[in-house]
């Protein structure tokens, strides 16, 4: 891995790992007593890790020019293992934190194993720790295919990875100790947050040196999406995480907005957070692996633009459909419902342009699961955009806000949808980056496959019974005109649900864990076949469009 | 015939960068802008009082444990959950709440207008294990809270962090903003007067956890979820000038 850095790489990765390293030690040691302390010696911990690995390699030849006549994969490469390793921790901790909603007692008598802290854990664990690195990996090989260049760089892409993984880490491990700023899906404190901020810059630079070299006149569909996820993202993190630390040596911060400013940037960028890390980055991957994989070019040019701009523009309008009927001016939700419902045009042209796209391969999508993960994505997706369309009408959102109705329409879009393209683009892509001829077993693709399927299908349907129930529950009235249940009534109703919604989110972790041994497994194939002298270490000259 | 315009939008990348940018931007400014200009947005409360340390404090702990995600503080008007919880709420309820905790899930009832409604035992009692005052609950027990000591030491710097976000605490409040976390749960203590004098004779001061001898997190936690949309009575006003 150090071997393909230059000697000058090596040494700008040395001083970047000093820098951690003093970081890490600065706030340990201001942080001393503090929670802060401990984040700063997991900081330490990696930048010293990192240093050892970097000077263990330093000495190690440079590697020839010839690596310049191909695309750079290693990044990818343990961008993809790291994705699968945040989606058993992920979904692990869905399960559990699932489960103890049917049995509470089912945990440990600690701070750190309880419902509150665990959730975070989850919600960032398979969005940012699966989803994110699965972007990233993803976005550096369809980058280079598209662009038909090679990353500009060896260092900044495992900046990038390594970085934001290093962001990942804090999280995960600042909630389990108490640490969070109760802003959804934005949970981290403020250190974390500057330091998102470092790596993902650096991020959208690296994608703009990579198309500023691109040999290709235009610009190819992925590369919109992927673009518009990472400069949206930024632009979503550092607005709705302003915020004033208590001190420096300290992990808290109070934020800079209050009551309904705050309530109105949480769901500007929590719901655009769904928008444009959880559709437009997964839409970039769907873009170029399902007609690559499928063998068809993309339906309809002029669709991809109306639904490209359409949700670029549409989406950022939506996220006040979050506060109906709360504290918030009418006409603010009245906008939010508004552009919500306008948003099933684009999502909707997106979903069957995909859809469409499969055209003359259905054949295939009958008999190859990888393609069927992707076919599978697009109907989630449609199905998903639709019901959160219909989600957003205030009518609708005065029964279904506050219950399981929710949780189970971002289970439809976060499994059905984001998952499934994930999976089904790692199916196609691992073979072709570790050089084997397919994955070690696709009849464990098939057993995924309907693993995630049936997974999902339980969950929401488990979801949609609760949600419903609930929110009629809470508004049945007595003949006499009083309300005919209590809260704990409707609680003891959810029981059966809530062991179905585990049962449902058990398939769906088993299938990811099946998927983690295939994936093992065709790297361990690909290793052999090095050993073998077969394929492998061939040096392959950059072909276009691959 | 003329090429499509998009093609040329294409071959741009610094182009296509500045339209991501200006198509996503509008919406935003659009919603957000207003809302910090237009006086409407949030309705003024004249009896509205600050936090006191120990509640300031007891909401952290309530952050802390994620307590959130699980109970709204945003009352609806509508007429089932009116009744069911009390006077929906208003913007002006959480005008000194960096960040607001309105909440997005009612796997727990709402909480908005908890404070008051049990007493101290009961919460106590709840937060130890749940299922003793009610049997079908599923929220889980938070007995660390009644052993792990308060840290009170860095309250000051919560107050003047939270002052240069815009709650108004004042120098005073600020100095004394230990003293007062102690004395609010030391009733017969010589510093529970000052919290009075700074935050209004109203305030709680109890031994919340049954204990003045020991500052826990128990106390903080149980002086704010008793002190939930008690700040103001402006939403009890309106419901009842609404009735009328």
């Amino acid at each position: 891995m150090i071997g393909q850095l230059t000697v000058s790489e090596r040494q700008s990765a040395l001083i970047i790992l000093l820098f951690i390293v003093l970081w890490g030690l600065s706030m340990a040691i201001a942080g001393h007593g503090d929670l802060l302390g401990p984040q700063g010696w997991i900081v330490l911990l990696a930048g010293v890790l990192g240093l050892f690995g970097v000077m263990s390699g330093y000495y190690a030849p440079e590697p020839g020019a010839d690596r310049l006549t191909r695309y750079y994969d290693d990044p990818s490469k343990v961008g993809i293992i790291l994705a699968m390793i945040w989606a058993v921790i992920g979904m692990f901790v869905g399960v559990w934190v699932a489960t103890l909603l049917a049995y509470p007692d089912l945990t440990f008598d600690a701070g750190w194993a309880s419902f509150g802290r665990l959730r975070p854990v989850h919600t960032s664990g398979v969005i940012f720790g699966f989803g994110g690195n699965a972007l990233i990996a993803t976005s550096f090989y369809v980058m280079q295919r598209t662009c038909r260049t090679r990353l500009p760089d060896q260092l900044t892409p495992w900046f990038v990875l390594l970085g934001y993984n290093l962001f990942c880490l804090l999280a995960a491990s600042g909630y389990l100790m108490g640490i969070t700023q109760s802003k959804e899906y934005a949970e981290p404190e403020w250190y974390a947050d500057i330091w998102l901020v470092i790596v993902w810059v650096t991020y959208f630079v690296l994608y703009l040196r990579v198309l500023m070299r691109r040999k290709e006149p235009h610009i190819y569909v992925a590369n919109w999406y992927y673009m518009a996820f990472i400069l949206v993202v930024a632009i979503l993190h550092i607005v709705n995480n302003l915020a004033m630390p208590i001190s420096f040596g300290s992990a808290k911060s109070y934020s800079a907005f209050s009551g309904v400013q705050d309530a109105m940037t949480q769901w500007w960028y929590g719901h655009n957070a769904v928008a444009f890390f959880l559709t437009a980055g997964f839409l970039g991957m769907m873009y170029y692996f399902m007609p690559k994989r499928a063998g068809r070019p993309i339906y309809s040019y002029r669709l991809s633009i109306i639904s490209f701009w359409g949700i670029t523009f549409f989406y950022m309008w939506a996220g006040s459909h979050h506060l109906h009927y709360t504290a918030l001016p009418h006409w603010v939700q009245t906008l939010g419902m508004t552009f919500s419902v306008m948003l099933l045009v684009p999502s909707w042209a997106s979903a069957g342009n995909a859809l469409m796209t499969l055209n003359g391969a259905w054949h295939k999508v009958r008999d190859d699961a990888t393609l069927r993960f992707m076919m599978v994505a697009a109907v989630f997706y449609g199905l998903s955009t639709f019901e959160g369309s219909f989600m957003a009408i205030r009518a609708v959102n005065s029964l279904s806000h506050y219950t399981d109705w929710t949780v189970g329409h971002v289970h439809a879009g976060a499994l059905g949808w984001v998952a499934m393209i994930t999976f089904g683009s790692l199916y196609a892509l691992v073979p072709w980056m570790w050089k084997t001829e397919r994955m070690y077993s696709p009849r464990l693709i098939e057993v995924h496959f309907w693993l995630a399927l049936a997974g999902t299908v339980v969950y929401v349907f488990a979801m949609w019974n609760s949600g419903i129930i609930q929110g009629l529950m809470w508004r049945t009235y007595n003949d006499s005109g009083t309300l005919a249940y209590s809260f704990i009534d409707s609680l003891v109703a959810m029981h059966p649900y809530y062991i179905a919604r585990a049962f449902g989110g058990l398939l769906f972790l088993t299938g990811a864990v099946v998927c983690c041994i295939n994936v093992g497994m065709t790297i361990r194939m690909a290793r052999h076949a090095v050993k073998a002298g077969a394929g492998g270490d061939v040096p392959v000259l950059a072909p276009a469009g691959e | 015939m003329k090429e499509f315009f998009h093609r040329r939008i294409e071959r741009n990348g610094i182009g296509f960068v500045l339209a991501i940018v200006g198509d996503a931007s509008i919406g935003g400014l659009v919603e957000i802008a207003p809302l910090f200009t237009i006086h409407e947005t949030v309705e003024d409360a004249p009896d509205m009082r600050l936090y006191t340390p120990l509640e300031l404090a007891g909401r952290n702990i309530y952050i802390r444990e994620g307590c959130y995600a699980c109970h709204s503080q945003m009352i609806r008007p509508l007429r089932d959950e009116v009744e069911r919880y009390g006077p929906y709420s208003l913007a002006g309820e959480s005008k000194y709440d960096p960040p607001k905790l309105w909440g997005s899930k009612r796997t727990g009832p709402d909480l908005a207008r908890l404070g008051g409604k049990y007493s101290d035992a009961w919460h106590v009692a709840h937060l130890m294990n749940p299922r003793d005052v009610v049997p079908e609950s599923v929220m889980p027990r938070y007995g660390w809270l009644k052993t792990n000591a308060l840290r009170i030491d860095d309250l000051g710097e919560h107050l003047s962090a939270q002052r240069k976000v815009g709650v108004p605490y004042t120098d005073e409040m600020i100095a004394n903003a230990t003293a007062d976390a102690r004395g609010q749960a030391n009733p017969d203590g010589n510093e529970a007067a000052g919290v009075g004098e700074r935050y209004g004779e109203k305030t709680n001061v109890r031994a919340f956890d049954g204990n003045p001898g020991l500052l826990t997190e128990m106390d903080a936690l149980v002086a704010y979820l008793q002190i939930v949309g008690q700040l103001t009575a402006a939403a009890h006003q309106e419901t009842a000038a609404k009735e009328e």
